[in-house]
């Protein structure tokens, strides 16, 4: 049970949060500029790398604030 | 006409009598039809709630966002007042959360689970206040009895 | 004779009480204080049960958790599989009997409470041992919240194998167990070892009353954690090795000092290091004659055991090579120590192995806050484990920012001792009965195979031979396996490593591990503020989400199809009420709300007035549905739209993550008032009468109240708000008011609807009329790969709006290609109600299906069954033939648009 650290609400279990995936995937600014390859990379192609990632949590048991966090995707550990 | 009806008005001799079985270790009423405004706005620092009439209230912070919202949740939630002697014994069996006096003092608050229900939390001098969803008001009601038997008089 | 061999006097059982218990149908005496095993022992029964493979007699081989042989199934009080009589603590009436191999779950519930409970401390320290009580009890001095946690019914941990130092225990565990801030849990295995310090245990809990957990789960959040969890003895692999009457020598030691009890009459010890000798002082002491100690670090070996049932004699080898044969019933065996490091690998930590320790031990490097402490770090002696501990407490202590005191240590010196040996194999002798795994009755010929066939890894031959995955978790002979391994391969045994450690430790009971969460406590159940009425009522409820949802109200006599069908005459030909309170609400309101909702919305929102309402359609950026609502403009600023019952939370959520992640700007704030409003639901051609009846005050003529619209008005004296809006082409309405006022708005209707025969009506029946009218249900009509263009509510996809979400992905090649799934309509010529789920062909003997039936209905109305279906092509298909399979073979079915009922709208404004 990880204790993930919320910045209103402190470290709660991870059973409290959703997890948002992969952080800094924007919503394109102009989705008719795109071919049908780009937006389909932009809806279902996420990194998946072994060691740190930067992700989305949301504390959707607490305060349902989104933010990032970097976690390490071997250990679990919470980076930064 | 009919009266209004809380959450929890069906059972509240349920609720009372777990005190009475666990010879006060655990004490459990509703506390209902509370005023519940849910505002929302950004101010910082140092927030506080100015009564300025019988119906009017100010909140009063720094840098606040000027736009809020403000929504009467008064039926949204009622409230679970729990205290006694091992309320913390008994809140530990299905809150995930520290309420330990030095982490959790009186007057603190988080929103949470509690048997597996939303609800808020909050300490008050002599007990909890258990702010929870009127759709899991029952659930909690229910789990609580049943986790007060833990607390039973008498062995 | 009762408890032969129980000695005189000692030990830490109360001998003045006598224990009655039942094994393998014999009837025996122990007493508080006693194991099973220690019970059987002072009885003389040393083979408790056989080899899972071999079937060759066992006997018990330990004296705590690491016991691999003498596994047990309880049966009275209550059946218990697969424990190990080490584990089980004596009590009166205890019936039990010998296994070999697998267990027998019980055929009835388990009658016995079981709980849990959530802790969090400053320290957790796990083994009450002499380490684990220095560190708790410097610790503890700091005034630091501290839990300990011990598996045995006592702290002491290998103090009380020994016994010594027990007034230094029983001191400081009274006064742990009176220090406000700590918890001292014995009878308490921590089990598993997760993320951030996050520890489980379980606690057994004997003696309670029924009304009382007989087992508790606790999940701990520890700051830091101390590991002193201490050493298992392990044993070496020769012939004959597993007979009962061979023990570790340690466990002896325990037999003897802990409960008096002596393991045998005359004994060989075979060792290779200091530690037998100390336990075979203990039992010549209390009465076992010791017949010899052979050494292996003085070239000493033992080529031979005799005896089946029990051992009767060893063949001893001397460092001259002269052989010699002693009679003896009690074979001790020390083949080193292994620090106990389950809990350190499942924390993430490394085990390395130390050449001076002969063992693998801890590597000190584990990223979570813990330290190791005493033997499970490697430390042997007595005085160095109470020196790590009041060492690992003050560091814990300091890291909480709180400073410890001083305590009082016992005063020990550590003996000056020969390092130990490190011996795997003896040989001589077959092989095939040399055993590395008791439990899984794996042996050296079985590692030879595996090695033979060119596995190289510990991983492997694990896996190949099932070593060190029995229940015991290869607590004795993972580090032989590794040994016997490396070996067999010429290779450093540290090179190799040893397998790794999962939870849980020790074997832990489903009924435990669910707690109180079982039944209706599995997950909460939400009601409505009308509940206590509906099931006051005779209805039958269904699960929606968490929620309890009246499905319908049957009268006397009638079935299910009965009840749906007068409940959907009445919606269609009089008037009828449901409960809609269950639906998502959410409040959205600020400057910018409209362009908000314009942007999650298919369909445009902005340009709704004041006063109306919109249905609307929600998709995801991949253009399918995700949920679909009424939005009602409270005013230029607020809006409040429903969601589906099942996925309120979802629709909150998701619009917070687009307003908090890509919409920052937007001035809008979104708040859930699901339960702040109990919505009834007033449908029928009588509806407005009744609604009229009780709301004198509101217009609700067709043109003063027309569809899409809401009112506030005064409905039965409460304060509602009055949508007219409805699911099921009738006239309809639907009326909010507080939850506290549902009850008395109910009643009201009941008493004002009954000269028009009013029907409450459920969830069923609802879901016919939806049906009839073609009006999807998210989640039952739809599942994640459907657009709104497949529902048939192109009508509520804007082509003016510049975006939303999900646009862009109704122009890819797949979403716009023609031959979709679509909804449709079937009409099944046999008149017969299709399964839900049920596949569309194109003909009788065609396998290929073209799509499935989502909904299936008797229809009232309609006068017939009917069902709606996702079919490729559906709509290029009307009027065509389809074949629906059954249970047992296929039905004609006529594809017809989706709107069987009133497909012109003619009811609606009553």
């Amino acid at each position: 049970m990880m204790l993930i650290p919320c910045p209103w609400c402190g470290p709660r279990d991870e059973s409290e949060f959703h997890y948002g995936g992969q952080a800094g995937v924007a919503y394109p600014a102009d989705p008719d500029a795109l071919s049908d390859e780009e937006w389909a990379r932009y809806l279902f192609f996420r990194d998946n790398p072994k060691g740190p990632f930067r992700e989305r949590w949301s504390h959707s048991a607490g305060c349902r604030r989104w933010f990032s966090l970097v976690r390490d995707t071997v250990t679990n550990e919470v980076l930064r | 006409m009919a009266e209004r009806n809380s959450p929890l008005g069906g059972a509240a001799d349920r609720l009372a009598a777990v005190a009475a079985a666990t010879g006060g270790a655990v004490t459990v009423a509703e506390v209902p039809f509370l005023t519940q405004l849910n505002v929302r706005t950004r101010p910082s620092g140092d927030v506080n709630v100015l009564q300025l009439g019988p119906d009017e209230w100010l909140v009063v912070g720094s840098s606040a966002s000027a736009v809020g919202a403000a929504v009467d949740v008064s039926a949204q939630r009622t409230t679970v007042a729990v205290g006694g002697s091992r309320v913390l014994d008994l809140l530990a069996m299905g809150c995930a959360i520290d309420l330990h006096p030095r982490v959790f003092r009186v007057g603190d608050c988080a929103q949470t689970t509690l048997a597996h229900a939303p609800v808020i939390i909050w300490r008050r001098e002599t007990e909890f206040w258990i702010l929870v969803r009127s759709s899991f008001a029952a659930h909690l009601a229910d789990w609580i009895v049943d986790a007060a038997q833990e607390f039973t008089a008498g062995d | 004779m009762s408890q032969a061999f129980r000695t005189e006097a000692g030990g830490l059982v109360d001998r003045g009480r006598a224990l009655a218990f039942l094994f393998d149908g014999r009837e025996y005496e122990g007493h508080p204080g006693d194991t099973l095993a220690s019970a059987l022992l002072a009885n003389g029964v040393h083979r408790v049960s056989s080899g899972i493979r071999t079937g060759r007699p066992r006997g018990i081989f330990a004296a705590g958790v690491e016991e691999p042989n003498a596994l047990v199934q309880i049966e009275e009080p209550f059946p218990e599989p697969m424990l190990t009589a080490t584990t089980v603590e004596l009590y009166d009436g205890l019936v039990a009997r010998g296994l070999r191999g697998r267990g027998r779950l019980a055929a009835d519930p388990d009658p016995g409470r079981y709980d849990g409970m959530y802790a969090h401390c400053d320290v957790l320290v796990i083994g009450a041992g002499p380490a684990g009580l220095a560190a708790a009890a410097v610790a503890a001095s700091s005034g630091a919240r501290v839990v300990v946690v011990d598996d045995q019914i006592r702290a002491g941990g290998s103090l009380l194998g020994t016994g010594e130092h027990l007034d230094w225990v029983d001191r400081v565990a009274a006064e742990l167990a009176a220090a406000p801030e700590v918890r001292l849990l014995t009878r308490t295995t921590a089990v598993g070892y997760y993320d951030d310090n996050y520890v489980v245990a379980v606690q057994r809990r004997p003696g309670l009353p029924e009304h009382r957990a007989r087992e508790r789960v606790w999940r701990i959040r520890a700051r830091r954690v101390v590991l002193a969890t201490g050493a298992h003895e392990r044993s070496v692999a020769f012939a004959g090795n597993d007979r009962p009457g061979v023990m570790l020598a340690g466990s002896a030691r325990t037999y003897v000092n802990r409960y008096g009890v002596l393991p045998g009459r005359r004994a060989v010890v075979l060792t290779g290091n200091d530690s037998a000798h100390d336990a075979a002082r203990d039992l010549a002491a209390a009465g076992v004659e010791i017949a010899a100690i052979a050494d292996l670090r003085d070239g000493w070996a033992i080529t031979g055991v005799a005896g089946t049932e029990r051992v009767e004699a060893v063949t001893l080898r001397t460092p001259d090579g002269i052989e010699r044969r002693l009679e003896a019933d009690l074979l001790l065996v020390s083949g080193g120590w292994n620090p106990v490091g389950a809990l350190y690998s499942q924390a993430g930590g490394r085990l390395v192995h130390d050449p001076g320790l002969a063992a693998f031990r801890p590597d000190g490097n584990c990223r979570q806050a813990l330290e190791v402490a005493g033997a499970a770090a490697g430390s042997y002696t007595l005085g160095v484990c109470l020196a790590e501990g009041a060492a690992a407490g003050r560091r814990a202590a300091e890291a909480a920012g709180l400073e410890a005191g001083a305590i009082v240590l016992p005063e020990v010196s550590d003996p000056e001792g020969r390092p130990p040996l490190a011996v795997w194999t003896l040989p001589g002798g077959d092989p095939a009965t040399a055993f590395v795994d008791l439990q899984r009755d794996v042996t050296v010929a079985d590692l030879t195979r595996a090695t033979g066939t060119g596995m190289r890894s510990a991983e492997h031959v694990k896996r190949y031979t099932t070593a060190g995955t029995a229940h015991d978790q290869g607590k004795t002979s993972g580090a032989l396996t590794s040994g016997v391994i490396a070996e067999l391969l010429g290779v450093e045994v540290g090179a190799l490593g040893v397998t790794t450690f999962r939870p849980p430790f020790t074997p832990v009971s489903f009924a435990a591990l669910a707690g109180r969460n079982r039944g209706m406590r599995f997950d909460p159940v939400r009601v409505t503020a009308l509940h206590a009425w509906h099931e006051a009522n005779g209805a039958r409820f269904e699960n929606v989400g968490q929620w309890k949802r009246p499905w319908y109200y049957p009268r006397e006599g009638e079935d299910m199809a009965a009840a749906v069908l007068r409940e959907c005459w009445a919606a269609r030909e009089g008037v009828a009420m449901m409960d809609a309170s269950t639906l998502g609400k959410i409040d959205v309101r600020g400057p910018d709300a409209a362009v908000f909702l314009d942007r999650l919305y298919t369909n445009m929102i902005s340009t709704l007035a004041p006063g109306a309402i919109r249905y609307g359609v929600m998709c995801r950026p991949d253009g399918m549905v995700f949920d679909d609502g009424t939005v009602i403009r409270l005013a230029e600023d607020r809006f409040l739209v429903t969601t589906t019952t099942g996925n309120a939370a979802a629709v909150l959520d998701w619009m917070e993550e687009w307003l908090q992640t890509e919409w920052p700007e937007l001035r809008v704030h979104c708040t859930s008032v699901t339960e702040q409003w109990a919505t009834v639901a007033l449908v029928g051609p009588d509806s407005r009468r009744v609604l009229a009846t009780l709301a004198p005050a509101l217009d609700v003529s067709r043109a003063g109240f027309p569809f899409m619209t809401w009112r506030d008005a005064e409905v039965a004296g409460r304060t509602a708000r009055v949508c007219r809006i409805s699911f099921s082409g009738e006239l309809a309405y639907e009326i909010n008011v507080s939850w506290w006022d549902a009850v008395a708005l109910w009643e009201a209707l009941l008493a004002a609807g009954a000269p028009f025969g009013i029907t409450p009506y459920g969830t069923e029946t609802m879901h016919v009329l939806r049906a009839e009218k073609g009006y999807p249900i998210i989640g039952q009509d739809t599942d994640g790969t459907v657009t709104p263009h497949d529902l048939g509510l192109g009508w509520a996809v804007s082509r003016k709006k510049a975006d939303f979400i999900g646009r862009r992905s109704f122009s890819r090649t797949d979403t716009a290609r023609p031959d979709r799934k679509q909804l449709v309509g079937l009409l099944p010529d046999a008149g017969s109600l299709l399964p839900e789920g049920s596949h569309l062909l194109t003909g009788p003997d065609e396998t290929a299906a073209l799509g499935h039936v989502t909904s299936s209905y008797h229809s009232a109305a309609l006068g017939r069954t009917f069902a709606l279906a996702l079919v490729r092509g559906g709509r290029d298909l009307i009027g065509q033939t389809l074949w629906a399979t059954l249970d047992d073979g296929v039905t004609p079915v006529t594809v017809t648009g989706s709107v069987l009922y009133d497909p012109e709208g003619t009811r609606r404004d009553g």
